[in-house]
Formats: structure tokens, C-alpha cells, sequence
């Protein structure tokens, strides 16, 4: 079986309302290769997803998913869209979330049925909803409302529902916004895992790198309409973004590791509180 | 024979049945129970209340413009909350982001609704049988062939829910992610509103433009705070509803005051005892 790439763009050009986005961009990503998307605000990281997603359009180039035209394969991409939270209102379990993930698009109202009287096809969907609970280790609070459940424990679940129908690609659009520093790198630690034992592909948008250094096999950045990509230590330096940007950039290591991009036209603290950024 | 409350519940019952119009709203009664507690969880689900509050009070509008133009009652109601209900659903609910310009839209769909309804009735005084009753309800009135018509839309209703209950409550809860799985995320949104205007206007004809709204939006919201399993949300829904219309009737039957009172007090009681329930269970949580 010759394996072919997860996710290919050829010289894809995005234009939104006229403007370029970004232009010329060329990426393969492979089957279990964890690849972080970075870059400024406006630099069309989302809208690369949507283009994976088939919701955007290429104003020129190719994007092949899965060995299709993107949006053929949808049902074989797991896909968390950005910032999606559940207030304390909301009164529906995590399990719930999770196997709607699975058939939530089927016409029917599911009927409970105990266990023994079920059928075959019925087990195997309650017994998978349990096994991705597992993976992302929310057996614990999977049955309470998902509102009451802290971020990095809803951000969990929703990852355990994109997962749930087997997905070869796992988009995730900046799942650790709004977690707190710890609950970062660990839901980082959690994708790279499932990224390997699951052998998916998996991107995930970020506006800080930081939390996901260790655990990305390579990174996309994008910015001023176009995109480097390769590994953390020789993307996020300055001679590359100097080069990506046209003007000088510097990147600083902090005493406790951390990268910090200085010098981004936009100004240095465009898109983050106040800790280091990418 | 004047209405005398036993000790003994099984002849009061048998005393209760022993009159038709009686037995007619408790038909009534029950198919509305079942019908307003099913669409009403969904409502609740996807905080839509104001919006099924505003179908409510649409009844007037209805009624007072049906009984001007010479219309039937019943065309009016239909009319009415047929209309707001493409109207609104045509105003908003796109994302979450929306959702303020979403309520303005229907707070503006409620207030031409009422301003039309006074309009009419200020054109023509004496067409409605009064007010109260367009609010309030003629319960006790009910014929047979109301019956049989609530069926019919009840069954409607029923069935759509049946077959659009799961990708509604994917929609419902999670709208994103649903449209990424292909679901109509806004064609559903536009029939819900459609089928709850329908399901309304059946039972405003009866219960009354207020007390359409108290069964519901009660029962449901009762059964989400007690439990967050969906079937059994559902159910509870459905029985807490005909707990509160047949508790409802029977006290009204004893007593000298409107059915609508009683349905509305118990609807509440069993609310604010879910809410105690819910506030004890947090409390006990905390503790441990």
C-alpha cells in the first residue's frame, strides 16, 4: 500500500473580498504527524483550516485531503472549531456531547433501550463513546452537565468527541485558548498521544507556541501572506521570521526556556495577555 | 349538586368524570400536556423561551383579527403564530454572537403583535367573548371536536419531533460542530420555530394565550434541572406536565376559582422544588 500524504496544498492562494491572504503555499502533512499552525492574527490560520474543511475556496493552487478535493472527506476529519464553551446553563452531560459526535446527524430520536435488549450496532457506539472518554481520560466527570465541567475538562471532552467516529485528520482551532497554563501543555501532551497511538494526523492552531514545544513534530507559520513551515527550533528563530516578515525580528529565549518573538510589525503584544508569544 | 371534596380520592375522581365538559378538558388537558412538555423541552433546551412567549401572546393578535374580518377563531391563531414564527426565525439565529440581535428581533415581533391585537380590539369591542377568556382560557368549554383536532396536531408535532430529534439536539446544543457533520443547522431552526408556533396556536385555542406558555415552559425546565439525561429528561418532562394540568383541574373543580391559577401555581411549585432539589445537591456536593 503506497501511503499517501494526509493533507497536500500545491501553490494554494487564498483571496478574501480581493485581498490576498496568504499565496504560493506549499505543505504536506502526513498520517500521525503532529503539526502545529502559528502566526499572527489575520494571517489566515483559520481560513486554512476552512480551505481544508472545503469552506473556503482556492483563488489558485490545489488542496488535496485524503487523497480527495477537500470537503469530499469531511466525515474522516475530526474538527473542533475555535472557542466553544458551555455555560453553566447548559444542561446536557459530556457523554452526551460526545455521542452526538458520533451519529447527532442521524434523523430518529434515540430511544434508551437497556443494554441486553440492544442491538449490536447500538453496544458498539456506547462501547466506542466509552473508549474515547477513556483515551482523553474524562471517565470522571464525563457524566456530569458539561456547563459545570472547568475549560481544560470540557476541552477534553470536545476533543474526545472529535475523535469519536475515527477520524484520519483531527483539526483543532486553538484548543488552548482560554486553559491556564498547566491544563495547556497537558491537553498538548493528550493530543500528541492520541496523535501517535491513533496514528492521526493532527492540526492545531495556536497563537502561542510555547505550551506545545516538545510535542510538535513541525510547525506552519504564517504571516505577511506567507508560510514557513519545518521544525520548532528552526522556524521560530530569528534569521527565518526576519526573512518571513521583511523586517527584523528577534527571537528571545527566556531563562525557563520560553520563546519570545520581539519585533512583529503588528507590535510585540498583538495577540497575547502578557506572557511570551509566537 | 355542588362540587364537595372527600376524603376518599376515588369518589372525587368518579364525581369529577361524572360531568362531560369535565372529561373533555381533561382530554384536553392531557394531550396538551404531552404535546407543549415535548416541544417545550427543546424550547427550554435552546433558550428560546422568549420567542415561545412571544407565539403565546400572538393568540391575541390572532384571535382579536380573525373575529374582526369575520374569520374563524381557529385561522386566526394559526395565522398569527404562523407569521411571528417565520418572522422570527427569519431574524436571527446564526451564532451565538447573534443571539442579542436575535432577542431584539423578537422583542420588536412581540410588541407589532400586541399593538395590532389592541388595534383590532379597540376597532371591535364586543367580538371576543371577552379578554380574559383569550388569555385565560376556556378550559372547562372544550367540545369533542376541539379534542380531536389537538389530536391531530399533537400527532403532527409528535411525529416531526420523532424524526428530528436527535440532529435538533445536536443543532441545539453544539451548532458548530453539527454543521461540520453535515447537519441543516438553519433549516431546522426555521421548522422548530414553525412546528412550535403550530403546537402553540392548537393549545392557546384552549388553555389561553398565558397559560399555554406556564405548560411550556414549567414542566421542562423542571426536568432539566432535575436530571440532564436526555430520555429521561424528556419523559419527566411529559409526566411532570400532566401532573400539573390533572392536579390543575381536579383543584379548580373543587373550587370557586379559574383552572388557569391552579395549573400556573403547581407548574410553579414543582418548579421552585427542582430548583430547592438542585440547590441541596450542589450544597451536599460541596461538602464531600
Amino acid at each position: 500500500m503506497t501511503v499517501r500524504p494526509a493533507i497536500e496544498l500545491a501553490d494554494a492562494t487564498v483571496r478574501l473580498g480581493g485581498q490576498v491572504i496568504w499565496e504560493h503555499v506549499e505543505l504536506t502533512i502526513e498520517a500521525g504527524e503532529f503539526v502545529g499552525i502559528l502566526g499572527p492574527n489575520g494571517a489566515g490560520k483559520s481560513t486554512l483550516l476552512r480551505v481544508l474543511l472545503g469552506l473556503q475556496p482556492l483563488a489558485g493552487g490545489r488542496a488535496t485531503v485524503l487523497g480527495d478535493a477537500a470537503g469530499r472527506a469531511n466525515r474522516r476529519i475530526g474538527y473542533l472549531p475555535q472557542r466553544r464553551t458551555f455555560d453553566r446553563v447548559t444542561r446536557v452531560r459530556g457523554v452526551d456531547l460526545v455521542r452526538l459526535g458520533l451519529d447527532g446527524a442521524r434523523w430518529g430520536l434515540p430511544l434508551p433501550v437497556p443494554a441486553r435488549f440492544a442491538g449490536a450496532a447500538r453496544r458498539a457506539a456506547a462501547q466506542r463513546v466509552e473508549e474515547v472518554i477513556g483515551l482523553v481520560g474524562a471517565e470522571r466527570y464525563a457524566r456530569r452537565p458539561i456547563g459545570e465541567l472547568s475549560g481544560g475538562e470540557q476541552q477534553r471532552l470536545l476533543i474526545a468527541q472529535a475523535l469519536v467516529r475515527r477520524p484520519d485528520i483531527l483539526i483543532l482551532d486553538e484548543p488552548l485558548d482560554s486553559l491556564d497554563l498547566a491544563n495547556q501543555s497537558a491537553v498538548a501532551a493528550l493530543v500528541q498521544r492520541i496523535c501517535r497511538s491513533q496514528g492521526v494526523a493532527v492540526l492545531l492552531v495556536a497563537h502561542d507556541v510555547n505550551p506545545l514545544v516538545g510535542y510538535l513534530d513541525r510547525v506552519v507559520y504564517l504571516a505577511a501572506g506567507r508560510a514557513v513551515t519545518g521544525p520548532v527550533e528552526e522556524v521560530i528563530t530569528s534569521t527565518t521570521l526576519s526573512d518571513l516578515y521583511g523586517v527584523p525580528i528577534e527571537v528571545l529565549r527566556t531563562s525557563d526556556g520560553r520563546l519570545v518573538v520581539v519585533g512583529q510589525p503588528e507590535g510585540t503584544f498583538a495577540h497575547g495577555p502578557h506572557h511570551a508569544l509566537t | 349538586m355542588t362540587p364537595t371534596l372527600s376524603p376518599n380520592v376515588f369518589s372525587d375522581v368518579d364525581q369529577l368524570l361524572s360531568y362531560q365538559f369535565m372529561v373533555n378538558a381533561l382530554e384536553a388537558g392531557t394531550i396538551v400536556a404531552v404535546m407543549a412538555g415535548l416541544i417545550g423541552w427543546f424550547m427550554v433546551l435552546r433558550r428560546q423561551s422568549f420567542a415561545g412567549h412571544t407565539l403565546s401572546v400572538m393568540a391575541f393578535p390572532g384571535a382579536a383579527g380573525a373575529s374582526l374580518a369575520g374569520l374563524p377563531l381557529a385561522a386566526g391563531y394559526y395565522l398569527a403564530c404562523g407569521v411571528a414564527a417565520l418572522a422570527m426565525a427569519a431574524g436571527g439565529r446564526s451564532g451565538r454572537q447573534s443571539q442579542s440581535s436575535e432577542t431584539a428581533t423578537i422583542g420588536v415581533v412581540q410588541a407589532t403583535g400586541l399593538a395590532l391585537g389592541f388595534l383590532f380590539l379597540s376597532l371591535d369591542k364586543d367580538v371576543l367573548g371577552g379578554l380574559e377568556n383569550l388569555l385565560f382560557g376556556t378550559f372547562l368549554g372544550v367540545t369533542p371536536g376541539q379534542v380531536l383536532t389537538l389530536l391531530v396536531v399533537a400527532c403532527l408535532v409528535i411525529a416531526v419531533l420523532a424524526v428530528a430529534g436527535r440532529p435538533l439536539l445536536f443543532a441545539s446544543i453544539d451548532p458548530g460542530v453539527a454543521r461540520a457533520h453535515g447537519v441543516p443547522v438553519r433549516w431546522l431552526s426555521t421548522g422548530f420555530m414553525v412546528v412550535l408556533g403550530l403546537a402553540i396556536a392548537a393549545t392557546a385555542q384552549i388553555t389561553g394565550a398565558l397559560l399555554v406558555f406556564a405548560l411550556l415552559v414549567a414542566p421542562a425546565a423542571s426536568a432539566q434541572v432535575i436530571t440532564t439525561r436526555p430520555a429521561a429528561s424528556l419523559a419527566l418532562t411529559v409526566a411532570l406536565g400532566l401532573l400539573t394540568t390533572w392536579l390543575g383541574l381536579g383543584l379548580a373543580y373543587f373550587s370557586p376559582y379559574p383552572v388557569g391559577f391552579f395549573i400556573t401555581t403547581v407548574a410553579f411549585a414543582i418548579y421552585a422544588l427542582a430548583r430547592l432539589l438542585q440547590l441541596a445537591r450542589t450544597r451536599a456536593r460541596e461538602k464531600v
